[in-house]
């Protein structure tokens, strides 16, 4: 009787192991490409830049301080003669003129600080970088919204395409499969940039808005390293100690 | 020793029982030579502990539970946390030590439950280390669910806003219950204050007197050990167990192996990736909290999510009652049923190592099922996990419910006189 139970409980668990299978088949896909994220200080700088001019101008960085861009290889003098504008001081933290009140009078939402975007972005589609590369590369022309814009990743995003001079303008092309829309863009009207040049626009601003995630992420690795490699010095040693009290034990 | 120091010692012991308590606790404490792997995770809960209180001092330093706007329109309590990890010294290491900390006091103690139940040290004379230990549990839950409140990000506020809201289903008390518990109608900044207040205080006291109460109930009956047998039984002419060896120095050497060893493990997460893969601090978790806005899946951390799925799958309402009121029922019984463990084994033999491949097999299912369970807490329901959840809800509780009937017809070997040590 014994022996049968154990049989069933054997097929109990191996149904079990599969079960997850089961489990995960449901759900939207979000298909997003991969992002280019780069650590080397002039993409970072570049990425300050694109930040700077298009970004602020709606969104705040209210966490990062210009200052903290000396970081990533830029003077304070640097900072003060390209990325700043209305007055502050290279202390000061990145705000915008406009109160959170007053942009939701203009335009209905208070554009998000941007300040932790990389990181709110990850899912278990991809990391936040990868989101926001897609992101920014797909938005095509709608006439059916307010701002004249839709974005293939965010669905009737309120925000409208600030990068479009530089892109051009896509258009999608609807397709109709199984019942299941799927949607094509196309460059209707191209921009200042080839498409070559304005992924590696956007690929920069994204790793610069990683940085801006976690500035420390860079030292917190390398502090990391000596961590552990003195951790492995510590554990040969207190095994050494252990083994040595523990010889007259049988 | 000098004599001066000894002298001093002497004044000491004749006021305080410090000689007596470092032999009764320490260096005359026998606990078994065999201890294996098993037996590092009760040191590591203390340390953990002890890691979460010195973490938590330094936070509470820069942290503040204020859920009003600032001027760029975040709640204050969240930009106070973005403040410790870029503007405070060190804040970085701070914070991620202690949010790192919370998911470790999970991994570790679940660790040190399921070696209590591999060798059966809940059993008789351990009833109360047992009981005190599932007191922990709850306390930690507890603490864990309040302080993840405190930085108000998407996740922590509507998190708590859908566990505060099951309290409201319980039939007459629920809907005042829920407003007492968060001090309004919704969860706003007087619950972040209660919130504070019992994570920072009254949660912590409680949690560790009940670890005081557990180890001075284990130093009173003496350690198991995986063989399950009782050391106590075979004594020299001294009176000291054959098989038992002095805690100092012996396990304080062996548990420094221990703790080094898991803070390599530590670090790599602290430093390579605090965010544990979304796990360890949720991904929507860096959103302000926006009570405008509901997330589309609110999941909790991962160590509610075994509970929390429990919860889900009751389904049905009973006696007129609410399904909701049922779950969490459930989920609370989930928890309690742990406490009952001592009187529900009857096995003959305390350890695995001598009980049957009945009691293995349903052990084994058990386990299989709680991982279940805990993976589809972390995910939306839909019909069909909905329906492996109850499948596994059921075999947890049958764990439990049947262990006085598998234990007793389970076929066990004996079990040896003295402890098995290479």
């Amino acid at each position: 009787m014994t022996i049968n139970v154990i049989k069933t409980l054997k097929r109990l668990a191996a149904a079990a192991l599969f079960a997850p299978t089961l489990a995960l088949a449901a759900g939207a896909v979000l298909h997003l490409d991969k992002a280019p994220v780069s650590k080397d200080p002039a993409a970072l700088q570049a990425g300050a830049k694109t930040f700077v001019n298009y970004c602020m101008n709606c969104h705040s960085a209210s966490f990062v301080r210009y200052n903290t861009l000396t970081q990533i290889g830029l003077t304070e003098q640097e900072i003060r003669d390209n990325l700043m504008f209305t007055g502050e001081r290279v202390g000061d933290l990145m705000k915008i003129s406009a109160s959170p009140k007053e942009q939701k009078a203009w335009f209905g939402a208070t554009p998000p600080d941007l300040t932790l975007i990389a990181r709110q972005r990850a899912s278990e589609f991809g990391s936040g970088a990868d989101w926001l590369y897609t992101y920014l590369r797909q938005f095509y022309r709608d006439p059916n919204r307010p701002t004249g814009w839709n974005n293939k990743v965010f669905e009737n995003v309120g925000m409208p395409h600030v990068l479009w001079e530089l892109q051009g303008e896509q258009i999608a092309k609807v397709t109709e499969h199984d019942g299941a829309k799927s949607i094509e863009l196309e460059l209707a009207k191209p921009g200042k940039l080839s498409a070559q040049e304005y992924d590696k626009t956007v690929a920069d601003l994204v790793s610069f808005l990683v940085w801006m995630g976690e500035p420390v992420a860079e030292k917190r690795k390398t502090i990391g390293v000596v961590v552990l490699i003195f951790l492995a010095g510590l554990f040969a040693l207190s095994f050494a100690l252990k083994k040595n009290y523990w010889k007259d034990i049988h | 020793m000098t004599t001066k120091s000894q002298q001093l010692l002497n004044w000491v012991d004749e006021r305080f029982p410090l000689t007596s308590t470092w032999k009764a606790h320490l260096s005359e404490y026998y606990a078994p030579k065999n201890f294996n792997f098993w037996y590092f995770f009760g040191s590591l809960a203390l340390l953990v502990l002890v890691i979460q209180i010195l973490t938590g001092i330094f936070l509470v330093m820069h942290y503040k539970p204020d859920a009003s706007l600032n001027a760029s329109g975040i709640p204050v309590a969240f930009a106070s946390v973005e403040y410790i990890m870029r503007e405070v010294p060190g804040g970085w290491l701070i914070r991620y030590l202690h949010s790192t900390g919370a998911s470790a006091f999970f991994i570790v103690v679940y660790l040190h439950m399921f070696r209590g139940l591999l060798y059966g040290s809940y059993r008789k004379p351990r009833e109360l280390i047992w009981i005190f230990g599932t007191l922990i549990f709850l306390a930690l839950m507890a603490e864990a669910f309040m302080g993840y409140l405190l930085p108000w990000g998407q996740m922590s506020f509507w998190g708590a806003q859908v566990i505060v809201n099951l309290f409201s289903a319980i039939p007459v008390i629920g809907p005042d219950l829920s407003v007492v518990i968060r001090g309004d109608f919704v969860v706003s900044d007087a619950t972040l204050n209660r919130f504070f207040s019992f994570h920072v205080i009254a949660v912590p006291l409680v949690l560790i007197g009940l670890v005081v109460a557990h180890i001075v109930a284990l130093h009173e009956v003496g350690s198991n050990n995986p063989d399950g047998v009782e050391i106590k039984k075979k004594k020299d002419a001294n009176g000291i167990p054959l098989d038992g060896i002095p805690f100092h120095p012996y396990y304080t050497v062996k548990d420094i192996v221990g703790v080094v060893g898991f803070l390599i493990f530590f670090s790599a997460i602290v430093f390579f990736a605090p965010e544990g893969g979304g796990y360890f601090l949720e991904y929507n978790n860096f959103i302000p909290a926006d009570p405008l806005k509901t997330p589309p899946h609110i999941a909790p951390v991962w160590y509610f999510t075994p509970f929390y799925s429990i919860l889900r799958a009751v389904t049905y309402p009973l006696f007129g009652i609410d399904a909701k009121f049922w779950g969490v029922v459930a989920m609370g019984a989930a928890v309690v049923i742990i406490a009952f463990l001592p009187w529900l084994d009857r096995s003959p033999v305390k350890s695995i190592r001598y009980k049957g491949g009945l009691f293995k097999g349903i052990l084994a299912v058990f386990i299989v099922s709680f991982f279940i369970l805990g993976y589809l807490g972390v995910l939306p329901p839909t019909p069909g996990r909905t329906l492996v959840a109850q499948i596994c809800s059921v075999i947890y509780f049958a764990f439990f419910l049947a262990m006085p009937w598998y234990s007793k017809i389970d076929k066990c070997q004996p079990e040896p006189d003295r402890v098995t040590f290479k």
